[in-house]
């Protein structure tokens, strides 16, 4: 099965600084869910960032490839590159506070871009916000859709920003972290909805998160990252069953509820950390040599 | 209701409606100056110079707040000096917010180049002393309403870009920007779409603040006799005759002053008060 999204030696760096991605690889087959996880800063985002080309100024890629539907996006020219991420890829972010524009009422933030980038006619473009709104779950969705952001509950934002990024019927979607910003009661329902969405749509999913829970219930495949590189790709199954790399097993030892069963809580050991911060240390004096 | 949004709302209501209902004012006098000033605001009469106001008993008919050295009616001349300063106002007022915004958003939304070019520039305008410049600028240009309003332009735009620039900055950050670029939208879209409408209460607000500035410049040069002809009728150059009769006729002084005071402080409150109205946050 050749992969929908395949991100070969990505490598990204501060302009003129270390690297925050280093030769990271990690595929996406269409249809599958990857989970993404690492600790923070581990440069997760920063995947996500690079794909849909929304990168902060500070930030280029120096290295690698990232192939969409088997094209390079980095090789493309702009304006074919934001076509390209428009029309297959979408993103579900993690803070519905500033996801919606405050200034706009909710429809049109979800019709604008079927009608201004995708050509629908508007009549087409409203009808289908109105079904995604009522298939997340929203009561009422036509008067959602004449609603200010600010009129809204996080959950309920967030439910319509879930509904926008499958409007297109994209062939990929990044979420990141998309609950964290959210109640401990929404998180779950919003959880929930995702996998449900991801089901009916038969939509690629690269689900960032630091949450192994998450992964478990949601995710088939798995990548974990530790200060910008890959260190284990995996099944979901064997990750839980035998973690591949030290620095997994100390993260899957680190999280609650696949302890022991009176609940104590193993810290990842120091001396795995270390380990690991050597390794990368090594890598990054190399590169830096290699650079100059 | 009882909430903090109600009484913020209730609040600047009452100070669009005062501040409002004088701009509102003002505007008809001077768009109807001709019909509505009792007198010849140019019509001197040194016989009837320095007639007290209208509650005096050496009130005049038909001068109801009194004449000035020269026998002109003060009230006529504070009607058409209201001519002179709204003229500036709303011309001034608008350039400055279209040039500084333009700019502030460019820099604010493009940054890289751009923004150091135009903050380059705002730091180099910063330095100049606001007062001297414009009145060197004057002195290059020469007097008359056209100059006045250049001077304020050139000199107030940094005003409009700083503010704006900041708070484009902040809007750039938000994930709806980046949401809007994954979908797809060009920059330009992004920054005219997505950002000036969320900049636009703070620009409001600013605009009708440069307005009331625009209007105190335009009395400080009239003032110090850099605006129009010393005879016509301007606040700043009425308030400058009045001075040097102040005890013998405080009229002259006072309300002109009065109305510079009024008009300034209204249009700052009407901005403050628009801001909130259109604030979406408090909407
Ligand atoms: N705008 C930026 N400019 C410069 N460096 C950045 C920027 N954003 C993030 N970084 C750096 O890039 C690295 C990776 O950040 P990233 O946001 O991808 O982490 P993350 O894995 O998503 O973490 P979290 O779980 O906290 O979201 C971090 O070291 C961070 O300091
Ligand atoms: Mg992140």
């Amino acid at each position: 099965m050749s992969a929908l999204l395949d991100i070969r030696n990505l490598s990204v760096a501060l302009k003129g600084g270390p690297r925050l991605l280093r030769s990271v690889s990690l595929a996406v087959a269409a249809g599958e869910v990857r989970g993404l996880v690492g600790e923070s800063g581990a440069g997760k985002s920063m995947i996500g960032k690079a794909l849909l080309g929304i990168l902060p100024r500070s930030v280029e890629v120096v290295d690698g490839q990232i192939l969409l539907d088997g094209d390079d996006l980095l090789r493309l020219p702009p304006a074919e590159r934001r076509r390209r991420i428009g029309q297959r890829a979408a993103l579900i972010p993690q803070d519905p506070l500033t996801a919606l524009n405050p200034a706009h009422r909710v429809g049109p933030q979800i019709t604008d871009r079927l009608v201004d980038i995708l050509r629908w006619p508007r009549a087409r473009a409203e009808a289908r916000a109105l079904d995604l709104l009522a298939e997340v779950h929203i009561p009422d969705p036509g008067r959602v859709m004449k609603s200010y952001p600010h009129e809204l509950s996080g959950g309920m934002r967030q439910r319509v920003l879930i509904a926008s990024a499958f409007a297109a019927e994209p062939a990929l979607i990044v979420a990141d972290e998309p609950t964290t910003a959210l109640d401990v009661t929404v998180q779950k329902q919003i959880l929930r909805l995702i996998a449900e969405m991801q089901a009916r749509h038969h939509t690629a999913l690269l689900f960032v998160t630091h949450d192994l829970g998450v992964v478990s219930k949601v995710c088939q495949n798995l990548s974990v990252l530790y200060a910008g590189k890959v260190v284990e790709d995996t099944t979901v199954r064997d990750f839980f069953r035998a973690p591949g790399h030290p620095y997994s097993a100390a993260l899957l030892a680190a999280t609650p509820k696949y302890t022991d069963p009176d609940g104590s809580l193993t810290p990842v050991p120091e001396a795995v950390i270390a380990a690991v911060r050597a390794e990368v240390e090594a890598a990054e004096t190399e590169w830096q040599h290699g650079r100059r | 209701m009882l909430d903090g949004r109600g009484a913020i709302r209730r609040r600047a209501g009452a100070r669009l409606w005062l501040s409002g209902g004088w701009l509102l004012l003002l505007v008809t006098v001077a768009l109807f100056a001709p019909l509505v000033a009792p007198q010849d605001p140019l019509a001197q009469d040194l016989m009837s110079g320095r007639l007290p106001p209208f509650w005096s008993a050496q009130a005049e008919p038909g001068f109801w707040l009194g004449t000035d050295s020269l026998g002109r009616d003060v009230l006529s001349r504070v009607i058409w000096g209201a001519r002179v300063a709204l003229t500036v106002a709303c011309i001034a007022g608008p350039l400055t917010a279209l040039i500084g915004g333009a700019l502030g958003l460019i820099a604010g939304f493009y940054r890289g180049w751009a923004d150091r070019i135009i903050s380059r520039l705002v730091d180099i305008w910063m330095a100049f002393p606001p007062v001297l410049f414009s009145i060197l600028l004057i002195a290059v240009l020469g007097t008359g309403l056209t100059s006045i309003i250049l001077a304020i332009v050139v000199i107030d735009w940094t005003r409009f870009a700083r503010v704006v620039r900041a708070e484009a900055m902040n809007q750039g950050a938000m994930d709806y920007v980046a949401a809007a670029q994954v979908a797809g939208f060009s920059r330009l879209r992004t920054m005219t779409a997505e950002i000036l409408p969320n900049v636009l209460p703070t620009l409001v607000a600013l605009l009708s603040l440069e307005m009331g500035i625009s209007v105190i410049v335009e009395a400080i040069l009239s003032f110090v006799n850099l605006s129009l002809s010393t005879d016509a009728p301007t606040w700043g150059g009425m308030i400058a005759e009045g001075r040097t009769s102040i005890h013998q006729a405080w009229w002259v002084l006072a309300f002109p002053l009065v109305a510079l005071f009024l008009t300034v402080l209204s249009f700052s409150q009407f901005g403050e008060g628009l801001k909130d109205r259109f604030d979406p946050v408090l909407r």
